[in-house]
């Protein structure tokens, strides 16, 4: 039960100080949106075309904005040296790891329900189906459980934020794969049984990977 | 086992598995002679997805026991893998454009080993940009884990994904028998051969360095 305080505790003192600087929600959402627009030029196609690529527009545009907020993450515990403070607290290594994944995982939701209501706007697609939302928020979950792991070891190695989307990319392949595939389906008015076999993978990328950082994520904030 | 025995080991078997690629096994009939670079490609296909095992199992090690040495085991074992892999891509590609007309496809297999080598190639940018020893140990380890634990989530995608399926096994069309499996086994124990002989060269050139970079610091001071 203590472990769970701790974990409320660290993910609590993300939040508030994210609701008095704006630092990540206001620049991450900013970026999302860009990538959409910036779609929109770059193939500049009719609407039927732009409905098929959507959903890859959609992702790229989530897991852009992801690499950036879950950089942000370890930063100002780095710069601030509150990462150290944490670290002399009696608190369970696996408990930091917890709180900042929970962290980052409300910023990134916050960050995806309005880029999905821009997107649906921009594109004039029905985003908001309850498929859609799972995906999403199954998607998330992956990408905040590597995420994590991978930004508190990139902020401890001399190119810093550079490392995270050449660590964070390859490694969350699957769950890109997974979600353009089940949001395409799901936008061809596909419904759950469709989806399913990529619901399981996604749920099986989320389970194992968030074990596994869980394990190893105390080896990297060691010192 | 000393490097000297390794080297006529692994000399011989690839002697003899060149004789049985270039001599003695039978051009396949549906594909012709490009076929043979299968003797090559699936070989060392599997030392590379064996040396990225090693890695993994290696990191672990690491990270439980600390002994330097698993590190050194894991990181030449990646380098090996690497390199294989970089082969893997070279050889399907040109078997890919004699049999399909192109040198890349998207298809599952291919797309499945360039995201296997992107990961690795994330494992030594991860090792360049740390200095010190025991912390690139440390990240090399986690990243050799969460690597290795997320190649069969990445091939099951890829191979579910709708885009881009090519006919798979095609290369095991008809079966492989007789004189044409005696020269797999055999391309496969000579490659393995290598990739000790690799590993057991590479280990001890680590073990110089380390040696070598304690001496430097000794005589600063």
């Amino acid at each position: 039960m203590k472990f769970w305080t701790h974990v409320a505790a660290i993910a609590w003192k993300d939040i508030l100080s994210e609701l008095r600087t704006r630092e990540i929600i206001t620049s991450v959402l900013v970026f999302a949106v860009l990538i959409l627009v910036i779609f929109n030029f770059t193939f500049n196609a009719d609407s039927s075309l732009m409905r098929q690529i959507a959903p890859g527009i959609l992702w790229v545009a989530f897991v852009f904005s992801g690499v950036l907020a879950l950089n942000r993450a370890f930063i100002p515990e780095k710069e601030e040296g509150c990462l150290d403070g944490l670290m002399c607290c009696p608190v369970e290594r696996e408990a930091i790891y917890v709180g900042k994944a929970l962290g980052s995982l409300f910023f990134m939701l916050l960050v995806e329900v309005v880029v999905l209501s821009v997107f649906a706007l921009l594109f004039n697609i029905a985003a908001f189906q309850p498929e859609i939302i799972v995906v999403t928020l199954l998607a998330t979950i992956g990408f905040v459980a590597v995420g994590t792991l991978f930004s508190a070891m990139a902020i401890n190695t001399r190119a810093r934020e550079m490392v995270l989307p050449i660590l964070f990319l390859p490694i969350i392949t699957p769950v890109i794969i997974a979600a353009v595939s089940a949001v395409t389906l799901v936008l061809d008015a596909k419904s759950w049984g469709d989806i399913f076999s990529w619901l399981v993978m996604l749920i099986a990328f989320d389970v194992i990977f968030t074990v596994v950082s869980f394990m190893v994520f105390p080896y990297i904030i060691e010192e | 086992m000393k490097p000297k025995i390794l080297l006529l080991v692994s000399s011989l078997l690839i002697l003899a598995s060149l004789a049985m690629v270039f001599v003695f096994v039978p051009t396949e009939a549906n594909q012709g002679v490009i076929q043979r670079i299968f003797y090559f490609h699936v070989p060392v296909a599997w030392v590379a997805f064996f040396a990225f095992f090693v890695t993994f199992v290696a990191g672990i090690v690491y990270l439980v026991k600390r002994n330097p040495l698993w590190d050194m085991m894991a990181c030449v074992s990646a380098e090996i893998g690497l390199v294989f892999t970089t082969l893997v891509l070279i050889t399907g590609s040109i078997w890919g454009r004699s049999f399909w007309g192109i040198w890349w496809t998207w298809d599952a297999r291919l797309t499945s080993s360039l995201v296997l080598w992107l990961i690795y190639i994330a494992y030594f940018i991860i090792r360049a940009y740390i200095s010190e020893e025991e912390r690139k140990a440390r990240f090399a380890a986690v990243v050799g884990i969460i690597g290795f634990v997320d190649v069969p989530i990445v091939a099951l995608a890829i191979q579910l994904a709708p885009t881009a399926q090519h006919p798979n096994g095609e290369i095991f069309h008809g079966g492989v028998k007789g004189l044409m499996l005696v020269t797999l086994l055999l391309s496969i124990a000579a490659f393995t051969a290598l990739y000790l002989l690799f590993m057991v060269v590479g280990i001890s050139i680590k073990k110089d360095e380390r040696e070598l970079a304690g001496i430097k610091e000794a005589m600063k001071e």
